[in-house]
Formats: C-alpha cells, structure tokens, sequence
C-alpha cells in the first residue's frame, strides 16, 4: 500500500489554475518563509538546509547543503539554477516552472541570502517556451513585490535575477557545460578538476549550481525546519520526491510522494497513482531513474523509492523518472532509442562517447530493422566496455563529463535481461514484433 | 547599419546590459534574432559579435552548437515529434511518420507553400501526454494523426496566432524591471572581477 500522508511540500499550488501568479503565491503564504530566512542569519539559513539533509535532485543526489558550504570565499560569487530539464522521460521540473515560479523564485532568494550572492541566474531549456515565459512573468512580479531587486522587503539585502533560455543541448544539464552556455559559448563541459564549480565556476568565480526541484524545497523547509523535513523519508533519502512516471501506465504523470516508504509497485499500482499497467499487461522491465539508469526487472518492483536502495541494487534513482516497459515492447528497440539520443546529443569532445555512441547506435539498429549478425551481441559489450571499462556500477569513465558513461546503461541492460531476444533479431532478419 | 530593427536593437542592449559580461547575452540574442527573421541569419550574427564584444565565427560557433537554432530559413511553422522512449512506447515513430506523409515532406523538410517545417525532436520533457509534438516550441497536446492533421490545416487558416506565435518566438513577457544596482556599478564590478583561467582555481 502506499503511504501517501505526507505533506505535498512542492505541489500544494499545482491544482490551481493560477498558481503561476503573484497572487494566487501570496494569498496561500508565499513569500513568508523569505521574510523568516530575512530575520534569521544566513548562516541559521544555512543550518536547515543542511539539517533537511535535502539530496539534490537533478540526478546526482549531491547534498545540497554541502554543496553549499564547499563555496569558496570570494567577493563575488553565483548562484545558477539548473532547469535544463533534458533527460528523456523527466518532467517534473517543468511542472514546477509552469505552474509554481513564485515558489522557485522564493527559494532561490532564500538560498541565495543563506549564500550571502548578490545575482543569480536560473536556467531554463529553451523548449519550454510557456515556463520561461511564466517564470519571466513571475520575476517581474517579484521585483514589483518587493521580493526580490534593491533592499528585499527592507532587509538591506540585494538581489539580481536573469532567467537564461537554453537553445536544445541535453549536455548542458551537466552543470560546467551548463555555465559554458551561460558564458555565450558552445556547451562542452569543462574538464575536471576542479570538479566544483563552487570553486571555479561561473566567469571562473565560485558558484553554487542547483537544481529547480532542490530549491522548490527550500522554502517550506524554513517554514517548517530542517528536522520537519527530514523526519520524512528515511535514512539519507529525506523529505518527497517527484517522481514522473510514463511508459505503460493507466495515469502516466509527475507525482509528490514521500521517499523510501513507497515503492516502485506503489508508484506504477496505486490507484492514486499509476493507476496499473495499461490493459493489465506484466511489467517487462522499468527504468528507475532516467535513461541514463541501469533497467530493473519486475522481481525489484518492491524495492522502496529511495536513493541508497536502488543504488544498493546496481542503478539510480537520478532524475527520478521512471519508464515501465511492459511484455509486449521490444528491449533492441527501447535500447536503440535511447542510445540514438546519446549519438545525437553527445558534445563530440571525447572519442569513446562521440564515436562509440555512433558506433552502437548503427549496431543497434541493424539488429531493430535488419542486417544484424549474431556477434553482434558481443561487439556491443565490447564497444561499451571501451566506454565504461568493466561495465560496473557505477561506470568508470574515459571521459570529461557522465554522458558517454551513461550510455551503455541500457544496452547492457537489455542484452543482460534478454539476450535471447537479440539473437531472435538476428535470425528474423529484424525485429519479430515488426 | 544595424540588421536588428529599431525595436529588436533596443531589447538586444537591454539583454546585454543584464549580465556581468556581454557575451553571456550569445544564446538569448540568437534567439532574438531568430524572432525577427524566423531564422538565424549573417547579418545577425554578425551584429551579436558585434554586441558581445566576441567575434562572427565565435557566434556562429556557438549557434551551431544548439539544435533550435536554425541557420538556413525554415517554414512558419516547425512541427516536432518526439520519439524518444516514453513518446516510442506511445506511437512516437508511427507518429512521425503518419506526418511525413500527411505534410509530403521528409523529416527536416518544409513544405512548398513554406509553412511547415517536421523535426524530430529529442525528449521534451511532457512525457504525460505522448507522443509529444511541439509547434514553435509550444506544447500542442495532439497525440493522434487525426488531431495532428485537424491542427495543421487549422494552422494554414489561422497563420501564426496567440496559441502559437511565428517561428524563433521564445519569451513574450519582457523583463520589466531593472538591475538592483545601478549599471555603473555592475561596470565597475566587471572590471574589478579579475576572470580565473580554470587551471587557476582550487579543486574542490
């Protein structure tokens, strides 16, 4: 059964046709917990953040508050908010642009006073042209409010916001190609180390790089504390989630649930959420964490919805997106789709994700559409075993950022769980299902 | 002489003015200049180096980095499917192609009267209500072929509308406020910032 008594903590403003507004954020308390995070030091500030123990929630799970503390000392530092939004089968952090700015908005002030920034800057994929507008909107509605611009609410406190429009680069969801974008430049991460942009970061000052959903967070977590929040959830998974569900499901969507006492079962079953498979078909396989995430079977669905459970299990919960596969979908086809988006997104700086990637995709779909020869299997393993040497979880990596890590996920998967159905490809001459 | 008109040359400054260093303003000025000619052209970039104190082929390095930007002219409308995995497993591919054959256009084609350019897209990100199709970059919710082509020869009546606005339109809203600290003190910021080369900085 799921456990669904926990405070919607991000959503509460998602009902509301209006919850974009001004308005609409005030007249259910937005706005207060800025005025709280004013009157208390930011170093107090500080301290419930670190205290919710809130993971960010971009994918790699970093803690927030110590992310922050890592910020160098400088005269001038950045706060940049990551909204790039991009790996396939996440929305969640679009529902929040579009339908809860002022909320962002609030924590991005408040995060910024705790880091004592002066500008910041939130970073929206350029294909969501209705958030950029909402969130523009909202910025200039919270200027006019007084929230955020010279002397917030007579706080002495100053603050600069520029909503910055992506232009189609799922590479600049990796927070240093990120800033390259952000510095007028082609989005190729920047080689490690520094391994921090809280050490040299934006225009090579320090900066704190955070995703939407992590400061959406920030607010009620000062109005309710630290402890409030992470007496939710468990162990190092505190507070909700969302969790966007798609694939074959009755009610795909994005959902706030409390972590590690939900399960994968509850999140695709419950008729509060998932509602079931549709037609009531058995679950394949699902993806528990984006398409970056090693697939699970069916026997893992009552793994609990947390980030050391399923890493404990040979995968992530990354962006929290979950794709369920169900008996009838092809697992070449699902893996050459995916590796496809790789080959199409990858930067091209390091070879074994520019060409290994393409090298996989053409394997991969002479077996989905014919032409594909029995050591195929192999040649596969062995392509992304000079990606990921070993194939381990998780990947060693040969190159500057974990996009080329991330691709051999699914292949690796697929072959692992259903090898047979790749030499069935090989002797229909494509695929069996058509 | 300025490409920009009037009006987009004023917005452009204005967007320069917002960031510590003018080069930052690259993708939102590319995306500007995507609104006035639909597509990203010469002249345009040209006048971004211009504006950011870069050079052309460091602009037009830059914007060819980035799939919506377009450097040869498209129709008024750029139709795209997605057919990443959540889209797949709802008929993203059948999809597409049902709308090749309707437009009579292959994927990356515009159509002889120049109104619709099909893409396929990468994941957009509104993975509920798939397969997901994008017109000009606004969600259109049309999951069927049937939709998909009731809402296309809406579009060859209407043109661009309120719905859906003409090609290369990001942001409607503009910033209406200014910076909190006068722009002469974010100049004198800029030049107080000494910027780091990476290999100066201290590894986390």
């Amino acid at each position: 059964m799921a456990k669904l008594d926990a405070p919607q903590i991000i959503t509460s403003r998602v009902g509301f046709d209006d919850g974009f507004t001004l308005d609409r954020y005030v007249a259910t308390g937005g706005y207060e917990s800025l005025r709280k995070a004013l009157s208390m030091t930011p170093a107090a500030v500080a301290e419930e953040v670190d205290a919710a123990s809130l993971l960010g929630r971009g994918g790699a799970g970093f803690p927030a508050g110590r992310k922050w503390s890592m910020l160098r000392k400088d005269p001038v530092t950045y706060l940049v908010v990551n909204g790039d939004e991009s790996e396939p089968a996440t929305f969640k952090d679009h529902l929040l642009l579009e339908r809860d700015p002022h909320q962002l908005i609030e924590g991005i002030v408040i995060s910024a006073w705790a880091l004592q920034v002066s500008q910041a800057f939130v970073f929206i994929r350029g294909e969501f042209a209705l958030a950029i507008e909402r969130v523009e909107a909202a910025v200039n509605e919270a200027y006019a409010h007084g929230a955020l611009g010279r002397d917030i609410f007579g706080s002495g406190f100053s603050l600069d916001l520029v909503v910055h429009p992506g232009a189609g680069a799922y590479i600049c969801g990796e927070e240093t190609s990120l800033l390259e974008a952000l510095e007028g430049k082609r989005g190729f991460p920047r080689i490690k180390p520094p391994f921090f942009p809280a050490a040299v970061g934006l225009y090579g000052q320090p900066t704190v790089v955070n995703n939407v959903e992590t400061l959406s967070n920030v607010p009620w977590i000062v109005a309710n504390g630290g402890r409030a929040f992470a007496a939710l959830g468990q162990g190092r998974s505190t507070g909700t989630r969302l969790f966007a569900l798609s694939g074959r499901v009755n009610r795909p969507g994005v959902y706030e649930i409390e972590m590690v006492h939900n399960t994968f079962r509850d999140l695709i079953y419950d008729p509060a959420l998932g509602g079931g498979t549709v037609d009531g078909v058995a679950v394949k396989a699902f993806i528990p964490g984006g398409v970056s995430a090693p697939w699970f079977g069916p026997e893992l669905l009552d793994l609990p919805l947390g980030q050391d459970e399923v890493a404990e299990k040979g995968s992530m919960l990354g962006s929290g997106s979950i794709v369920v596969f169900g008996e009838q979908d092809c697992a070449v086809r699902a893996a050459w789709r995916i590796t496809r988006f790789f080959q199409r997104e990858s930067c091209g700086q390091c070879t074994p994700c520019r060409e290994g990637s393409g090298w996989l995709e053409r394997i991969l779909r002479r077996l989905e559409f014919g032409g594909g020869r029995h050591e195929d299997v192999d040649l596969l393993l062995d392509v992304c075993d000079n990606i990921a040497p070993g194939l381990t979880w998780p990947p060693q990596q040969t190159t500057i950022c974990v996009l080329g890590p991330s691709i051999p996920s699914s292949i690796h998967s697929a072959i692992s769980m259903f090898k047979d159905e790749f030499y069935a490809h090989v002797e229909h001459g494509g695929c069996p299902r058509g | 002489m300025s490409h920009l008109r009037p009006e987009y040359r004023q917005r452009a400054e204005e967007l320069v003015a917002l960031y510590p260093h003018p080069r930052s303003a690259t993708l939102p000025l590319c995306h500007l200049a995507q609104e006035q000619d639909g597509f990203l052209t010469e002249p345009a970039m040209d006048e971004i180096a211009e504006l950011t104190g870069t050079t052309p082929a460091e602009v037009r390095g830059t914007a060819t980095f980035y799939d919506m930007f377009h450097l040869e002219p498209v129709g008024t409308f750029v139709v795209g499917v997605c057919t990443n995995i959540a889209c797949m497993l709802a008929g993203g591919l059948e999809l597409l192609e049902h709308a090749q054959r309707s437009l009579g256009v292959p994927v990356g084609g515009t159509t002889s009267d120049g109104l619709f350019t099909l893409e396929e897209l990468e994941c957009l990100g509104d993975c509920s209500v798939a397969p997901c199709v994008q017109v000009n970059h606004r969600f259109v919710h049309t999951t069927s072929a049937p939709a998909l082509d009731a809402l296309v020869a809406e579009l060859r009546e209407t043109g661009p509308n309120g719905d859906i606005p003409a090609h290369g339109t990001l942001s409607r809203v503009r910033r209406a406020v200014g910076l909190a600290a006068p722009r002469e003190a974010v100049a004198e910021e800029r030049t107080r910032v000494r910027i780091a080369t990476p290999s100066e900085g201290t590894a986390g």
